[in-house]
């Protein structure tokens, strides 16, 4: 009786042990998440002046002097930039939405000739990343007169093979086809019935997808950097990437700091308020054991 | 008598509704053709053709076969093969990065499925390590470029306490380039493997870990003889999906050394190495260069084709597409 009580204290100091070093690793890996971003906010408050001083922790009180520079700044038309990311970002989240339910639905409701092979060719060129196609597109989107257009970084969202797989596999948990099968005895026809009747039903998976779709599209800087050269139609990333290239001693460092934060700052509004179903979207798409 | 009734039922639905599938994949399609499909032929295309640029004079475009990927692999007047030095540049970032990553999010996955454990605060945690995730990779590396510049903060808190002296350029040593690229890459990646391995972990039967312990095994045994071998889809999975990423590395080492691979191009990576011959129009290596990159993801991208579809042929699947059928 006596050992077995000594072997029980023995394993809550082990544990106790194990809990101290886990939370530990957990402040560990939380300070080097944020703290680079905090720097960037502590510096976005500081003059060019106080820049210069070097290193500190405390924030200082020329932030709207940063803010006001750096939107009016002459050489990187940051507001303009973010207009353009917004209108690219917003259109091609909706449209790649939309229509990857729409494929999904099509491929999940309807049984037709070529059906597995449809399903099969979308699985299979789902890993191919847009790099490799690159140089085609860009041939052809400048013969089709489509460079410095928003058109080529929007309308190929309609076919998104790893949306689809999305859509297609939350159809397949929480879409009943008899569902379907009601609304055509009351006569609705099928498109109706999908824009009126599915996609309400999709709607945690479309919204999911629609920010995932958002994020990336703000985020892209590949292919617009390659398309897109008329200062008033660039977009975020490429403005962000300029201040790299540019003479950076002649800079105003606050200036540089307030145009990290501009470039991220909508992305991480948006998770601060959504993030428990973002991290509940991430694993949905990938496989189940 | 009820089973063919059933059937004819099947069979008219079937024939009636059939054209409405291929109205609703339509779109998908025409948009893949155009925007994708095309675009890779045309790429392969290119490769077999010399087109360039000197000035303003356009050269070719002349067919040479297989010319352009001669000389991929022919080595330049100090011996090295550019190809092979930029896949070796994006294979070490990639590791660099992906070690730390996948060991990390292993150990954060086991420690919040672990009841024993019962870590508070999950939810804080994972929002802040997903959170890199989402940050533009061009702003985050911009942003480190600031910060670890001659005269970033870095720079001067180092100085101040010694550790350098202020001829000192963190951009000038390879490991220090490299090594703040992998602890991006790592920083970006991390969190979302977390997500994803926990996932798996709690989509194990809790029975089995029960009974294992019953049986006396301790944590580590029940790691690697049970927790492991039923997560490997799953890490496979993760794995191979991150290497199709690491291939593709392009942003944070483009913005981070612009565009040079700082120093001496041991940071310049494959994709980085294509983007400079679309810049400067030459097609025809270009070309070359995208076949190849397309090789490589192809193999990866069709190890994961093969798991996926793999869970596709598991029974309760099968008796959900029979009754999607009757539609």
């Amino acid at each position: 009786m006596k050992h077995r009580v000594s072997d029980n204290t023995l394993g809550k100091i082990k544990l106790t042990v194990l809990r101290v070093i886990v939370y530990a690793i957990l402040v560990f890996l939380t300070f080097l998440c944020l703290f680079f971003f905090y720097l960037m906010i502590i510096n976005a408050t500081r003059s060019n002046a106080q820049l210069a001083t070097g290193f500190t922790l405390l924030p200082k009180g020329n932030f709207f002097v940063n803010l006001k520079n750096a939107w009016n700044d002459a050489s990187i038309n940051i507001p303009r930039g973010m207009l353009n990311s917004l209108i690219i970002a917003l259109s091609s989240a909706v449209i790649t939405t939309y229509f990857s339910a729409l494929t999904a639905y099509g491929v999940h409701a309807y049984n037709f000739r070529g059906k597995k092979l449809v399903f099969t060719f979308i699985m299979a060129v789902m890993m191919i990343p847009a790099q490799v196609s690159a140089l085609g597109f860009l041939q052809l989107m400048n013969k089709m007169h489509l460079t410095n257009s928003f058109i080529p970084l929007i309308v190929p969202g309609i076919a998104a093979p790893v949306v689809f797989f999305y859509m297609k596999q939350y159809m397949e948990s929480v879409l009943p086809l008899d569902v379907i099968d009601a609304a055509r005895v009351d006569g609705s026809n099928e498109f109706r019935t999908f824009n009126t009747i599915v996609l309400p039903m999709l709607k945690p998976a479309i919204a999911v997808q629609m920010i995932f779709s958002f994020v990336s599209s703000w985020n892209n800087y590949f292919i617009p950097a390659l398309l897109l050269d008329k200062a008033e139609m660039k977009t975020v990333p490429i403005m962000i990437a300029q201040l790299r290239s540019a003479d950076y001693s002649k800079f105003d460092m606050g200036k540089v700091y307030m145009f990290i934060l501009l470039a991220i700052l909508p992305v991480l509004i948006v998770y601060i308020i959504l993030s428990k179903s973002i991290i509940k979207g991430v694993t949905a798409g990938s496989v189940k054991g | 008598m009820e089973k063919i009734q059933t059937g004819t039922a099947k069979k008219l639905k079937s024939v009636s509704y059939a054209k409405w599938g291929y109205i609703f994949i339509t779109p998908f399609f025409i948009a893949y053709i155009i925007f994708t499909l095309v675009p890779q032929f045309l790429t392969i295309y290119n490769s077999f053709f010399e087109t360039y640029r000197i000035g303003l004079q356009q050269v070719g475009p002349n067919f040479v076969g297989l010319d352009n990927y001669k000389a991929l692999f022919t080595p330049d007047p100090d011996g090295t093969i550019l190809i092979l030095k930029y896949a070796l540049n994006t294979m070490i970032l990639w590791v660099a990065g992906a070690v730390p990553q996948f060991v990390i999010a292993m150990l954060l996955a086991l420690f919040f499925t672990s009841y024993r454990l019962n870590i508070r605060g999950q939810g804080f945690f994972k929002t802040v390590i997903y959170m890199p995730n989402l940050i533009m990779a061009a702003a985050f590396s911009m942003l480190f470029y600031t910060l670890f510049s001659r005269v970033g903060p870095i720079q001067a808190l180092l100085e101040q306490w010694g550790v350098i002296d202020h001829s000192f350029d963190f951009f000038s040593i390879r490991v220090s380039v490299r090594g703040m690229i992998a602890l991006m890459n790592f920083l970006m990646w991390f969190g979302n493997t977390t997500i994803v391995l926990m996932a798996g972990i709690m989509g194990i039967d809790q029975a089995l870990f029960e009974s294992a312990t019953i049986d006396g095994a301790n944590s580590v045994q029940v790691f690697f003889k049970v927790t492991m071998p039923l997560l490997m889809p799953i890490f496979v999975y993760c794995l191979i999906t991150a290497m199709i990423g690491g291939i593709q590395m392009f942003d944070v080492p483009q913005v981070l050394s612009k565009g040079d691979g700082v120093p001496n191009g041991t940071t310049r990576t494959l994709v980085m190495y294509l983007n400079g011959y679309l810049k400067t129009k030459n097609l025809g290596m270009s070309g070359a260069i995208s076949v190849i990159i397309f090789i490589i993801t192809g193999v990866l991208g069709g190890i994961v084709y093969k798991m996926l579809s793999a869970q596709y042929k598991d029974p309760n699947r099968k008796h959900r597409e029979r009754k999607g059928n009757v539609i």
